[in-house]
């Protein structure tokens, strides 16, 4: 935490609406920030001299999103975003906590990047940033990377982005030794064999269009895979960007036999299916690919029965060009961190859930699994809060996007709320509209 | 979903890209406008004015000559302007991107473009950005669609059977790779065909394709018996080199169309293939020059229909 954040002014957050996903509900409450922690809930003593007030009313107050995986794409693809642009997007979508996958250029395999990008993000004093080191050296799938080392620059979970690991012998042995240091290990389950080639799930849409299909048991044999190795190893193992109803139901009896799995989906996928590829729109050119509807809606039921434990932006900004090609030519992935939060919000109305059960699968839920103090609303708690507008109705457009990335399925489609302010270590690092006063003291 | 990108908002062909999405009538109204310009051929000057002043380009991405040559001399005979492009060895190899292709090309005035494109949907990309006015007509995209070839097959299909209804067709090959075999599914159960089999081993005919509405097969006689047409796709080299085929020996004797095999179906039966053939490989010499293949009136046929699609996206 750099010590800007750490000398916050004290500000008083009042007439809002606290959403406790912890506890799984909502109740009015004044808040009050200092020294970068929460020091009041409930009623703030009129005595308490605040630098700063926000008039919360008609806003919901919680705590900042917690993102388990956002591409910034420094170091190596400025062209395509960069910290400044992304991080801005961060907070600019109420996300105050994200981790970073390690498939940047050069790949984060090397304590010095980590320092930097750590470093870099500090300065910048937006949201916080948590690296994800790389499995092996280059993301080749060969060597393993100095983990003890990464682990010290900053590094809190190993992973190998979307790059394969074709090795069985590779991963056991990566598996063993991050399991030497308790180091968690994130691994998207692909079969990368069976992926080879593959654009689109394959089905029916896959079949019509002739696109190059990405088979359902490409997840559930790495599954299989990933579990047993889990369990030969001791490795703490979470799973990343499920897609597939199957994948779902293995998870599901991997934990019912004891072992302490865990998983994610992209809010993507929690929304969208195969057939909202149209005629070839390369938006929907997603990793791992847009499912079936039975997959969808397998997923979207798994987070809410927390078979899945979270959700992520699985952020990726593309710029234009490598978007305007032929479907399979596209660069996969979508901008995500401004519509992590609206996208959560439309899965718990149409699920019946209540927003604070859904806004854990963004809070608390993502911050044990990166095990972070995070995601709660709590006395001495970091002041990490998302104040947003619940009914606020807007449109996904280039203009209304703060990421460099432009690239999203959800263009022109209207979302319901909206985030206001965003406040990481008591500061105040955004704020969309009125809403601020001075203290009058 | 947006709105077919082939039709514009009165339901009126902009483009052809796929048959997919296209109704019944305006397919119907191809084949019609086809018949009176394959007697066009047969007169003594055979050129008609439709697209006289017109600029038609052959965009091709991917080699081709044959379908080239056939949208050449259908553009010809409607007395357009023709300019063929071989890009693969221009443009792309410089390092321009396909839409500054587009966009470079659309400035020379163009009316028409006709394109092959390795990709599937390369097509539907281009035709979302040329200028309001230009045409795009698909001649072939990747594994996707190649809708004048199932044209001109349903042509030939009319000509022979008169109607559609009570058909039984088979196609035989490496389905999975091939734009025309989804091109001839959707215009077959389009035009009211209540039978489609498609059939092979399950590594290039995959089971998947039920999702179509079609039959699948694996055992060529099954697939054959009865049938109306037979419908025969090109093996490509590149599949017989073991990693879905074993040898291209073994896919003769268990998929290659032999007499004795062809007598499975009705005694009327027809036999088509898009061409270039296989002997040999897909199918025994002696059907492909026997009295029910219609292989050579298919590409005489097809001229016709090219040059329907060609003058009804002009006119419209």
């Amino acid at each position: 935490m750099s010590a800007a954040i750490v000398r916050a002014k004290p500000v008083v957050i009042r007439g809002g609406t606290v959403v406790d996903p912890v506890d799984d509900r909502e109740y009015a409450a004044d808040i009050a920030l200092e020294d970068g922690l929460i020091s009041a809930i409930g009623t703030v003593p009129d005595r308490f001299r605040s630098a700063r007030t926000i008039d919360a009313r008609g806003l919901l107050i919680a705590p900042g999103l917690v993102d388990l995986a956002a591409r910034l794409r420094e170091p190596g693809y400025e062209y395509k975003a960069t910290l400044e642009s992304e991080l801005a997007a961060a907070v600019a979508g109420g996300v105050t906590s994200l981790a970073c996958p390690p498939d940047t250029d050069p790949p984060l395999d090397e304590p010095g990047l980590v320092e930097m990008l750590k470093y870099r993000a500090q300065t910048l004093a937006l949201s916080r940033v948590y690296p994800v080191g790389a499995l092996t050296q280059a993301l080749a799938g060969e060597r393993i990377t100095e983990m003890a080392e990464l682990n010290e620059a900053g590094c809190i979970a190993f992973s190998h982005a979307d790059h394969p690991v074709t090795d069985t012998r590779v991963l056991l042995r990566t598996m063993l030794y991050a399991a030497s240091f308790d180091f968690p290990v994130w691994l998207r389950p692909q079969d990368p064999h069976l992926a080879r080639g593959g654009v689109a799930h394959g089905g029916e849409v896959a079949t019509r269009l002739g696109l190059s299909a990405i088979p359902v048991c490409a997840e559930t044999i790495a599954i299989d895979t990933l579990v047993t190795l889990a369990r030969v190893t001791g490795a703490r193992v979470h799973l990343c960007r499920l897609s597939t109803a199957e994948g779902v139901a293995q998870v599901r009896a991997a934990r019912a036999g004891g072992l302490a799995i865990t998983c994610d989906v992209a809010i993507h996928h929690v929304h969208l299916c195969d057939r909202d590829i149209g005629y070839f729109d390369a938006q929907s050119h997603l990793v791992p690919p847009l499912r079936s509807v039975r997959d969808r809606d397998a997923l979207r039921a798994a987070l809410a029965d927390g078979t899945i434990d979270a959700v992520c932006s699985d952020h990726t900004p593309v710029d234009d060009d490598a978007k305007q090609l032929p479907f399979a030519q596209s660069e996969p992935g979508a901008t995500g961190l401004e519509l992590l939060l609206p996208l959560t919000l439309k899965w718990a109305t149409e699920m019946s859930l209540s927003r604070a059960r859904a806004l854990s699968r963004i809070t608390c839920a993502p911050a044990r699994i990166l095990g972070v103090p995070a995601g709660r609303l709590t006395l001495g708690a970091p002041a990490d809060l998302c104040l947003f507008d619940p009914i606020e109705d807007w449109v996904v457009s280039p203009q209304t996007l703060v990421s460099q990335g432009k690239n999203t399925p959800f263009a022109g489609l209207p979302m319901v709320g909206r985030v206001r302010h965003t406040i990481v270590g008591g500061e105040a690092v955004f704020s969309r509209g009125a809403g601020w006063s001075i203290p009058t003291t | 979903m947006t709105r077919n990108p082939q039709l514009d908002q009165h339901g009126v062909l902009r483009h052809l890209l796929s048959i997919d999405g296209l109704p019944r009538e305006t397919l119907l109204n191809i084949l019609d406008t086809a018949r009176p310009f394959v007697s066009v051929a047969e007169r003594e000057v055979k050129k008609v004015p439709v697209l006289r002043g017109k600029s038609v380009f052959n965009l091709f991405f991917e080699n081709s000559t044959r379908t080239r040559t056939t949208f050449e001399i259908a553009a010809k005979r409607l007395s357009a302007d023709v300019i063929n492009l071989n890009i693969d060895a221009s443009s792309a190899s410089k390092g321009e991107s396909l839409l500054d292709t587009i966009s470079n090309l659309s400035a020379m005035d163009a009316d028409m473009f006709v394109v092959r494109h390795a990709q599937s949907g390369a097509p539907f990309l281009i035709a979302s950005h040329v200028r309001e006015g230009i045409s795009v007509i698909n001649a072939g995209d990747g594994r996707h669609q190649h809708p004048t070839q199932a044209l001109l097959d349903m042509y030939t299909i009319r000509h022979y059977k008169q109607s559609f209804t009570g058909l039984t067709v088979t196609i035989v090959g490496d389905v999975l790779h091939s734009r025309v075999a989804r091109s001839q599914i959707h215009a077959l159960s389009t035009l009211g065909v209540p039978e489609i089999r498609v059939v092979g081993p399950k590594t290039l005919v995959p089971d998947s394709f039920a999702q179509l509405g079609v039959r699948v097969f694996n055992r060529m006689e099954d697939a054959l018996v009865g049938v109306d047409v037979v419908s025969m796709l090109r093996l490509q080299n590149e599949r017989m080199d073991g990693g879905l085929l074993p040898s291209a020996q073994e896919y003769y004797k268990s998929y290659g169309l032999t007499a004795e095999r062809l007598a499975l179906a009705r005694p009327d039966a027809i036999v088509l293939h898009p061409g270039p053939m296989n002997r040999g490989v897909e199918i025994e010499s002696s059907v492909a020059d026997g009295s029910q293949s219609v292989i050579l009136p298919q590409v005489t046929f097809g001229i016709a229909v090219r040059m329907a699609v060609m003058s009804i996206l002009a006119v419209r």
